[in-house]
């Protein structure tokens, strides 16, 4: 791609919002999970009985929802990324392509 | 037994356990009574797997078609075959044994393997399937100098596929003798040669179904076992580890353990135990997981595989998913081992070990739900496993020589499709060699970091260049250059200096390692971003401008995909 061309596209209004957008989503749901996964880390390093915390009379702790938790977190969170990258990105950039090559 | 030996020592058993988990070290295993189930069955597997190769073979005539298959691989096929590429062998039966041998520590590992991947997607997938062609060095080095980004990208490459192959090669010659009752090296030599098969004649295209034919059996067979388990307790979590606790009370008590102090082993399997020792190392090593996972060559390479962004972020919803759910099982597996295999003396050894080591959880398991024939399934499935990791790693090795040092530093991209196959098809049979003489070299070898050691790498060297070059404009060819050798470097020397490798592998006397934490991925990690930093703003020469100058072609490409290479028009 020529730098013409580069900056013909930059300067689209349709290219600005999908790149602010795209950015935004991806570092917000990133910290989301680094907070999330370092999270679990800091409490296994530091508050062990707090997991081994049992739920009602029987042996069942507070730890195995929290550690399944972290993983149907990581699936549901990857997700919503992608069902929100479907519905808005690809016609964004679909826009943009239409916009500037026509 | 030399497992539980291996395992025993306090400061060691954190590291082995994780690279079981990761799919490395199965300890040094008996020698087991020959299996004929399991050979029958993974006699078919390999069957029908040449036959695929067969067929791909026929559609693998340019260098597109064997590095990705041409492109045309759907996000669903490549969510599979990114589960296949990364669900090793041990980390089925090493993570079903961790959890059987402490419970909620085995999900703590399991959890960490998981957590890179929506890191992977959010940052990475669409702009890697925007950028590059073939090898990420193509991403690495959009704009900058060819030559010595090519260079570090190369060695990255090959230095993470080193390690990890002899980690699989040797766990490969160490399981089979367990499940199938072959001489080590015979197992070496199989795994060898059929990888070298695979990615020779049927490229990308052969590789992507091995795997994605694997992952179905894993995962069907994982299922399996879990379902088996959880309808003996009524699908009440509840009820299984509430059972699980009263087994290991009793093993507890039988040992010579007061009534408390039995109780109290007993109930340890539901909450954190000896995994983390310092926060430190906790930490380091999450990072080495999380970011490791966004830097490995050979999983980085599926992303070329398919037509467009949407597929690539389709391809990496699916493969976490399925990693997910297999992690989900394994866990539920470790604790239905605890309860119909601690508890049957069919299984057992006359001290209460398990026959054939802890790693065999899994594969008792099975035979104690599923019989004989499942027994041999579930044997086949494990070695079936081990292939297809390994041909994705050769595959990564090879493409990295041949598009990466041969067609684009020595031939300055002008190489033809024709002599750049040729030169991956060399690199193939080398890689294949040196692996399979590697796998003998070390079977006497504690090879327990080499796994976390790959994973470090990747981490502070692949990922930080991948992610600078990609998202900050004010990186350039040197700091690109410099700072990822740097994360390397550091990766490795401090793995050397840790007790891991200075006092459990090298044998120097205990306390003595420089380095106390047992992964290097904080610090390293930490040096390869800073360097990339640190030789960018420092860099004024004339290729800076031009590399600064080169990104908003880049960025306008990996935003909108417009220029990428097409399914087809490579």
């Amino acid at each position: 791609m020529d730098t013409t061309l580069a900056e013909r596209i930059a300067g689209q209004p349709k290219y600005q919002e999908l790149k602010a957008r795209r950015t935004s989503l991806g570092w917000r749901l990133t910290i989301a999970m680094l907070v999330v996964y370092y999270g679990f880390i800091l409490l296994v390093a530091f508050n062990k009985s707090f997991l081994a915390t049992r739920l009602g009379d029987g042996v069942t702790t507070i730890g195995m929802p929290i550690g399944l938790g972290v993983i149907v977190f990581t699936i549901v969170i990857t997700a919503i990324y992608v069902q929100r990258a479907n519905r808005d990105f690809d016609a964004l950039a679909d826009e943009v392509t239409k916009a500037v090559l026509k | 037994m030399r497992l539980r030996h291996h395992l025993a020592g306090a400061g060691l058993w954190l590291a082995s356990t994780l690279a079981l988990a990761a799919g490395a070290d199965l300890g040094q295993a008996d020698k087991q009574a020959t299996n004929w189930t399991a050979i029958v069955m993974f006699a078919i597997f390999v069957a029908f797997t040449l036959w695929i190769t067969k067929w791909a073979a026929a559609k693998t005539r340019s260098a597109a078609d064997f590095y990705t298959a041409g492109g045309g691989i759907t996000g669903f096929q490549n969510g599979l075959a990114i589960a296949g590429d990364y669900m090793s062998a041990a980390s089925f039966l090493g993570i079903s044994a961790a959890v059987m041998a402490s419970g909620f520590d085995g999900l703590i590992f399991s959890i960490g393997f998981l957590v890179g991947w929506p890191v992977v997607t959010f940052l990475l997938a669409e702009r890697l399937r925007n950028l590059g062609k073939f090898t990420f060095a193509d991403v690495a080095a959009f704009r900058f100098e060819q030559t010595p980004v090519r260079m570090f990208a190369a060695s990255g490459t090959l230095v993470v596929v080193a390690f990890y192959l002899i980690a699989q090669m040797v766990g490969a010659g160490q399981l089979i003798k367990l499940l199938f009752g072959l001489e080590y090296w015979m197992a070496v030599v199989i795994v060898g040669a059929l990888m070298m098969i695979y990615v020779l004649f049927g490229g990308m295209t052969a590789t992507t179904w091995v795997q994605i034919i694997k992952a179905i059996l894993l995962l069907a067979g994982a299922s399996f076992m879990a379902f088996m388990v959880l309808l003996q307790f009524g699908f009440s979590p509840e009820a299984m580890f509430a059972k699980a606790v009263e087994i290991k009370t009793g093993i507890a008590a039988k040992a010579g353990k007061t009534p408390e102090e039995a109780a109290a082993a007993g109930f340890s399997i539901m909450g954190p135990g000896g995994f983390v020792k310092d926060p430190i190392s906790a930490i380091s090593f999450g990072m080495a997981l999380m970011f490791g996972t966004a830097g490995l060559p050979h999983i980085l390479m599926r992303f070329f595989t398919v037509p467009n962004a949407k597929e690539a972020r389709k391809s990496v919803l699916w493969a976490t998913t399925w990693i997910g759910y297999f992690y989900i099982l394994t866990f539920i597996i470790g604790f239905g081992a605890i309860v119909f295999v601690l508890t049957n003396p069919g299984f057992l050894d006359a001290k209460g070990a398990l026959l054939g080591g802890n790693n065999m959880a899994a594969v008792h398991l099975a035979n104690a739900v599923g019989g004989n024939v499942f027994l041999g399934f579930i044997s086949a499935v494990a070695f079936a496993t081990i292939l297809a990791v390994v041909a994705g790693l050769t595959l990564s090795g090879a493409s990295a020589v041949s598009h990466d040092l041969y067609a684009t530093v020595i031939k300055k991209g002008k190489a033809d499709s024709a002599a750049e196959l040729r030169v991956s098809k060399i690199t193939t049979v080398a890689l294949g060699i040196i692996a399979v003489v590697l796998g003998i070299a070390f079977e006497k070898q504690n090879i327990a970091f080499m796994v976390s050691l790959a994973f470090a790498i990747a981490a502070s060297a692949n990922f930080p260049v991948l992610l600078m070059s990609v998202l900050w404009k004010g990186c350039t060819t040197r700091g690109a250059v410099i700072g990822g050798f740097l994360g390397l470097i550091s990766s490795v020397v401090l793995t050397v200096v840790s007790p891991t490798v200075w006092e459990a592998t090298l044998g120097n006397p205990k306390g003595s390692a420089l380095f106390p934490y047992t992964s290097p991925a904080l610090f390293s990690m930490t040096i390869g971003f800073f360097g990339i930093w640190l030789f960018s703003i420092l860099d004024n020469s004339r290729r800076a401008a031009q590399d600064k100058a080169g990104f908003l072609a880049q960025q306008v490409r990996s935003e909108t995909g417009i220029g990428a290479a097409g399914a087809s028009g490579h």
